[in-house]
């Protein structure tokens, strides 16, 4: 700005600060709604807190509303098992996406792959339920284990392995994408192979960025709802393994922390109502927990980069 | 009466419209829409909105007045009994608990007992029963649901606990689709929903048929209610009485449900 002040520079300066002052509203407001959500969440499930205890809450195994017992041990050990098997079944298959695209498909490979993924993170929960429930769910039960019903953790990891598939993708391909093209090239001219080069110059300086598309499909696992209704068999059982073969223990029923919600919310009152809300504190702070390292993840990757 | 009288003064009058809430079991709200439905079509001035919660929230929104009628579809509590003394118990139909299993287990007859310790867990092979050498797969609903709550108290007998390690479904359809497709699973359902695609079991000998029920030999059956605040009047009346007639009672039974009349 200079010195003279013209009657269109003021205008272009009101507009300036109006249009700030709008966004700064937006932004505002979306703060608030979290606030306001995680707040309300919270008054909720305080009774839960203050009847049940927190340590009570945390690491009981027995989940019986009728008998006023209220243990998310279980639930929380169901949801973190399910996200791991996610993340093992998932992520190769993710990283090699994320790599095959951006590292080695001719444009118009590229140009057909990457939309198809997209359109996987489009495809609404319940149908991938429906898919596990009629063709994941009788093929898990192939395997001859005792007590296998095929709903449990490895078919809800299976389906959720598909889930965050996108999402892993895109994120980590962003980030090859973005290692600046000169890395390559130097280490091209220096002799090194293409596949040297993507193993010990490319990857590794994408690294915190592909970290957290892994923090990000993480978050995304854990909060999924209504495809592990329909597959996991929403039994209320610490997992365990059936014979003496510790992975086993995937053909387990189990029920996440998101399905305790949306499962009982529609009937309950009272004390059991408040347990669900506190469920849902957890799930909250778990994801708390995850967004925010994936947060820092991708800060040190910048300040780096 | 002379609330009666002075309705039926004022309503050609005046074309007015009254709006009547229903809440609570979603077992009952299928059959309270279809019976709000016809009762609208012959009576247009009167709005009937019916939406789910559970029998539970049925019950305690009648209780406190919060609606004009709520639905359970279990028996009412002694408790909720004594918590809400004016509240008022009609009971619109009848609706048996039927069990079923995939149709390969091949179990034709269960006694009582015998469902009771494979639903504990005590039972856990379908060998024990007569059946094939088999682990028991059980299907239950979720803690809360009116279908389950009846069945903890007639079959369960209010004690006995379901197995933890159960696969529960949130609804009776989804519980049907999990059986049908679960070879060796049991569970149970309300008679509405039985359908060819499982297997039904007779219980003491008596097989899961409207004509047992209503004969009062098959043992697991429970009532469908209607709660008022207190004595209906004016158009919960008229509904109620509606839903009692001969043409309630026939929707009732199209349904699939025991009509008490």
């Amino acid at each position: 700005m200079t010195g003279t002040v013209s009657a269109r520079g003021r205008m272009k300066r009101l507009t300036d600060s109006a249009m700030g002052l709008v966004l700064l509203g937006s932004a505002l407001v979306s703060v608030t709604i979290v606030l306001l959500i995680g707040l309300f969440t919270l008054k909720e499930a305080l009774p839960a807190f203050r009847d049940i205890g927190l340590v009570r809450l945390l690491t009981g195994t027995e989940w019986r509303p009728g008998q006023d017992l209220y243990g998310l041990f279980a639930m929380i050990a169901g949801s973190v098992l399910v996200t791991l098997g996610a993340i093992v079944l998932g992520l190769p298959l993710a990283l090699g996406c994320a790599v095959f695209l951006a590292e080695v498909a001719p444009a118009w490979v590229r140009a057909v792959v990457k939309p198809s993924i997209e359109l996987l993170a489009g495809i609404p929960s319940v149908v991938f339920g429906l898919f596990g429930m009629v063709v994941l769910v009788p093929m898990v039960r192939g395997i001859d284990v005792p007590g296998n019903a095929g709903f449990g953790l490895l078919s809800a990891s299976m389906v959720l392995a598909v889930m965050i598939l996108p999402t892993i993708a895109s994120v980590a391909e962003v980030a090859l994408r973005s290692v600046p093209e000169e890395y390559r090239q130097g280490s091209l001219a220096l002799g090194a192979t293409r596949w040297e080069t993507l193993r010990r110059v490319t990857v590794p300086a994408a690294r915190s960025g592909m970290l957290a598309a892994v923090v990000l499909g993480l978050g995304r696992a854990l909060g999924e709802t209504i495809a592990m209704i329909m597959v996991i068999g929403n039994a209320v059982m610490m997992p365990e393994a059936a014979t003496s073969n510790p992975l086993t223990i995937f053909l387990s029923r189990a029920r996440t922390l998101t399905g305790n919600i949306a499962v009982e919310i529609n009937y309950a009152t009272g004390l059991h109502a408040a347990a669900l809300f506190a469920t849902g504190v957890v799930l909250f702070v778990l994801i708390m927990i995850v967004n925010a390292s994936a947060r820092a993840l991708l800060a040190s990757g910048m300040r780096r980069g | 009466m002379l609330l009666a009288v002075g309705a039926a003064l004022l309503l050609p009058m005046s074309a007015r419209s009254s709006e009547i809430t229903v809440v609570g079991s979603t077992t009952v709200q299928p059959l309270a829409e279809l019976l709000a439905e016809a009762y609208q079509a012959v009576n247009p001035g009167v709005i009937i909105t019916v939406s789910g919660g559970g029998s539970s929230v049925g019950v305690t929104s009648a209780g406190n007045g919060l609606c004009d009628v709520g639905m359970a579809s279990r028996e009412i509590k002694e408790s909720e009994r004594q918590e809400f003394p004016s509240m008022a118990i009609h009971v619109i139909a009848r609706d048996g608990i039927a069990i079923v299993t995939n149709p390969g287990v091949g179990v034709t007859n269960l006694s009582k007992s015998q469902v009771r310790d494979i639903f504990t867990g005590d039972i856990t092979n379908w060998s024990e029963v007569g059946g094939p050498d088999q682990d028991i797969v059980v299907v239950s609903r979720e803690e809360g649901s009116g279908t389950r709550a009846a069945f903890e108290e007639m079959v369960m007998e209010g004690v006995f606990l379901i197995t933890g390690a159960a696969v529960l479904q949130p609804s009776n359809g989804a519980v049907v689709t999990t059986v049908a497709s679960t070879p060796y699973s049991i569970a149970y359902i309300s008679f509405g929903y039985m359908n060819e695609s499982v297997a039904a079991v007779s219980v003491n000998g008596i097989a899961p048929t409207a004509a047992n029920a209503s004969a009062g030999r098959y043992p697991i059956v429970r009532p469908l209610c209607m709660l008022t605040p207190g004595t209906p009047q004016g158009d919960v009346k008229a509904w109620l009485d509606f839903i009692m007639s001969p043409d309630g009672q026939a929707i009732v039974s199209d349904e699939g449900y025991l009509p008490v009349q």
